[in-house]
């Protein structure tokens, strides 16, 4: 009977079963685990910029040092990747995609991440705007290291981390939804971590 | 860091092999891209543990050459970035091994 008390303890801490921050499915981790579909891009910050295009009047761009002077924000999020891992209270700063699109007159509902090396990424525009999306350039008060998306990578916490999209460049504004790089291919178009929405069907 | 993540095309063939009823490491694909020939046995694979799919890159212009996702009951195969794919059907192999026990 002791042995029996022992054992579950042990379980239950390991397991986190009543952690109300840990998605379905989902376990925590203290690393900050490299995912990568290709090789790491190297474009040097001279030749970095960021750009709006798609259902706008004007498409908008700024380089890395105009990028930069915009208002940027600490942000502190928990994220989740559809490989299982969860992190809690991830550190970053950058610009909030609220504040890019400030000006923006567009009749877009859609948007898609476009990075260096060819990822995209699709989400409402309604899951970038309101204060839900970042374009991060800065994690644990450091640039954000390239293997993590650096210079500048796309920050959704409250979908599956794949839809943070690394190395990212612009967002292009679509009337029509678009699925990207692993939403054209079986994974969930949306991605909520909260119900489990790694795969088609789920 | 790049290396950590990057397998040989040997990787492809084990993704590729659970889809085509060959052996794959000996089969060619061509860059939509660059236009290179080589075999699979000699592509770029990014495919690092916990990742979401295997990605088949293009050793000459690191294009995308095939995406092979296995989720849901489903295999998923995309292969825009490849021109085609030469498959030896093992036929060859079996009259060589013919010949040479005459």
């Amino acid at each position: 009977m002791v042995e029996g008390f022992i054992s579950r303890g042990f379980r239950g801490r390991r397991r986190q079963p009543n952690n109300a921050q840990l998605p379905p499915g989902q376990y925590e981790t203290k690393g900050f685990p490299v995912l990568s579909a290709g090789p790491t891009p190297h474009v040097p910050l001279s030749e970095w910029d960021f750009t709006l295009v798609g259902e706008i009047d004007e498409a908008k761009r700024w380089s890395w040092e105009e990028f930069q002077a915009l208002p940027s924000e600490e942000i502190t999020k928990d994220i989740h990747c559809v490989t299982k891992w969860s992190k809690f209270g991830t550190r970053w700063g950058g610009v909030s995609v609220d504040t890019l699109l400030g000006n923006v007159e567009t009749s877009a509902a859609y948007v898609t991440a476009f990075c260096d090396g060819g990822y995209t990424t699709n989400l409402p525009l309604e899951d970038v705007t309101g204060g839900k999306a970042w374009v991060a350039y800065a994690y644990d008060g450091e640039p954000l290291e390239p293997a993590h998306g650096g210079p500048a990578r796309l920050l959704v916490p409250h979908l599956y981390f794949w839809k943070s999209a690394k190395w990212v460049r612009g967002l292009s504004l679509l009337s029509h939804d678009e699925p990207g790089f692993w939403e054209s291919l079986g994974y969930h178009n949306y991605g909520d971590p909260w119900r489990e929405q790694r795969y088609q069907g789920d | 860091m790049d290396e950590q993540l990057k397998l040989d095309g040997n990787a492809a063939a084990g993704s590729l092999g659970e889809v085509f009823p060959f052996e794959m490491t000996m089969a060619e694909v061509v860059c939509d891209h660059c236009a290179s020939e080589n075999f699979v046995g000699a592509l770029m694979v990014y495919q690092p543990p916990m990742t979401l799919g295997t990605v088949v890159r293009c050793p000459g212009c690191d294009n995308v050459l095939m995406r092979v996702v296995h989720n849901s009951g489903h295999y998923w195969l995309e292969m825009r970035g490849a021109r085609h794919l030469r498959i030896p059907d093992g036929s060859s192999v079996a009259a060589g091994e013919a010949a040479a026990e005459e």
